[in-house]
């Protein structure tokens, strides 16, 4: 087991100067007995789209959480855009986290709010860039035209369907024109026609912006295709990294299993 | 003999287990409360959320405190009548009716309808909110949560109730006051004119302040309650349901401290 990660982490890494965007190390978290994640390690660099795929249950989700601060993990550290998140004070915090972007797994849209509010909604901490009511205007149509829904400004969420959802969704994630966008899960529960435009229009926002990408998903195809590199999250720690080419080629059985139809 | 041994010894495990789980709740809730009036007090204040907030809650309860009101009034007013009349005191019943509405009654069971209303509207709306992930998605677009939700519907509670409290009297009082012109042939003015002279400083303050209190329990049992709901959407309903069970048990803790104390100041 240790063999094929070393071999495979020795190729990714190798000649990599690429400036780090995100580095995870030795990171712990537990709930009660149950052991979530068991020393997990991770870097992401500038301009990357990096896949971490597991298992559900795994601790994808938890991982992505340690990572903007939702949680907190028991131990390890946690560097994002060059700052150590869990040392951090909430006034820091906060103004960090106008540069990440994070699509929720079910969407998370707020419920009370029209599709407009929901994108002007990170703007409120800005008060100063957006003082107008007719400031954020642009900004909103711009993100909504992005992702093909310039249609559905005042609507509410629950007028939407599903992969609406998850497309305003994503319009709010990158309506600050954020650094570094966090995907937790952008295709699952969505039919493949759908999941197709996500992974569609998550790759063109990559190429406009020059974003880098921190993508969760189970989903192999999501991988296959936007994949540059791939964690493999097995046992809480990153079992498996490389290439999707690299990975499918492996012998281990548990890597297999991902990529067995 | 052996089984009951056991169902005895299971029983008094279950109470104790019980009793700490109470008492532990008690905590959470009081450390909610400190991290309350910690935020409330740190700028930035979000006002408009305030209003939109006090809005909901007069809005969502109004109309069924008018009508438990009107009811309570006819009813304390009908079933009184034929006692008073016994003892040649029908005359008094304005005074009587007026006293124990403003005292008890109406803050009482407005504040019962609302925590059937408010509290678990609170519990529901935060709750789903949080299964949902709305609240970590504002936590992450650097909105305090705690702030824009929690702080803002316990404030609305706080300042809407006495309001609330206010309507319920009046209605109630209207209710009585009916009862008395159909039946007992006293002009609304009248009425009214006894009610007001009867009600002294020393029944109107009391009632307000406790309004205050009841609102202030009403928001925060709702709002912990649904701020921290467990995973999962059964999760929601139980927000809801035990917010109003844990609002409606405070509320009788707070009126019996609140009549306490006022008793204290009567004596003096
Ligand atoms: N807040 C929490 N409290 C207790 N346990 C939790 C909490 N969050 C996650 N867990 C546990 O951590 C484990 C990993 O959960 P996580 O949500 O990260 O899975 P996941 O890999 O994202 O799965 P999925 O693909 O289904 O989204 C699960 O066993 C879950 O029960
Ligand atoms: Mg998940």
């Amino acid at each position: 087991m240790s063999e094929v990660k070393e071999k495979i982490v020795s190729t990714v890494d190798a000649g990599t100067t690429r400036e780090v965007v995100v580095r995870l190390r030795d990171l712990y978290k537990s709930f009660g007995d149950n052991k979530v994640l068991n020393g997990f390690n991770m870097v992401l660099h500038k301009g990357e789209n990096l896949v971490v795929m597991g298992k559900s249950g795994s601790g994808k989700s938890v991982m992505i959480k340690c990572l903007v601060g939702l949680m907190s993990p028991d131990s390890g550290i946690v560097e994002v855009l060059g700052k150590n998140i869990v040392t951090m004070d909430q006034e820091d915090l906060d103004e960090l986290r106008s540069d990440i972007g994070f699509l929720f797994q079910g969407s998370a849209l707020y419920d009370s709010m029209t599709v407009r509010e929901n994108l002007e909604f990170p703007m409120r901490r800005h008060k100063g860039r957006f003082k107008g009511v007719n400031d954020t205007l642009p900004l909103v149509r711009e993100a909504l035209e992005n992702v093909g829904l310039a249609h559905t400004m005042d609507l509410m969420p629950e007028e939407l369907s599903g992969g609406m959802k998850r497309r305003v969704a994503l319009a709010r994630a990158i309506i600050l024109k954020p650094k570094l966008i966090l995907y937790d899960e952008p295709t699952s529960g969505l039919d493949p026609i759908t999941a197709k435009e996500i992974i569609g229009l998550m790759r063109s926002i990559q190429k406009k912006y020059g974003t880098s990408a921190l993508i969760i998903t189970h989903d192999v195809d999501c991988a296959r295709v936007i994949s540059e590199r791939m964690v493999l999250l097995v046992d809480g720690i990153n079992y498996a990294e490389g290439t999707y080419e690299e990975l499918v080629a492996a012998t281990d059985p548990k890597i297999n299993a991902f990529f067995k139809k | 003999m052996r089984p009951n041994k056991d169902l005895g010894m299971a029983f008094t495990v279950q109470i104790i287990h019980k009793t700490k789980e109470f008492f532990i709740e008690i905590g959470d809730l009081s450390y909610f409360a400190i991290r309350f009036f910690k935020q409330a007090v740190r700028p930035p204040f979000e006002f408009k959320e305030l209003l939109k907030q006090c809005y909901q809650v007069g809005n969502r309860s109004l109309l069924l405190v008018m009508a438990t009101g009107f009811i309570i009034g006819l009813v304390l007013t009908l079933q009184t009548r034929p006692t008073l009349i016994e003892f040649g005191a029908v005359s008094w019943m304005p005074n009587m009716v007026g006293i124990s509405i403003v005292r008890e009654v109406g803050p009482v069971i407005t504040a019962l309808i609302c925590s059937g209303r408010i509290a678990s509207g609170f519990g529901a709306e935060l709750g789903s909110m949080r299964v949902t992930e709305q609240i970590d998605a504002m936590e992450v677009s650097g909105t305090n949560p705690f702030k824009y939700l929690v702080v803002t519907r316990i404030l609305a509670a706080t300042l809407m109730l006495p309001l609330l409290v206010i309507f319920g009297d009046l209605i109630a009082l209207f209710g009585s006051s009916l009862v008395e012109f159909t039946k007992g042939n006293v002009s609304f003015r009248l009425y009214f004119n006894t009610v007001f002279e009867a009600l002294s400083y020393g029944d109107l303050v009391p009632a307000t302040i406790k309004s205050f209190f009841f609102g202030f329990v009403i928001g925060l049992t709702g709002c912990y309650k649904g701020y921290n709901t467990g995973r999962g959407t059964a999760g929601v309903g139980i927000a809801a349901n035990t917010a109003v069970v844990m609002a409606s048990l405070l509320l009788f803790v707070v009126d019996f401290i609140a009549v306490f104390v006022s008793d204290i100041f009567y004596e003096l």
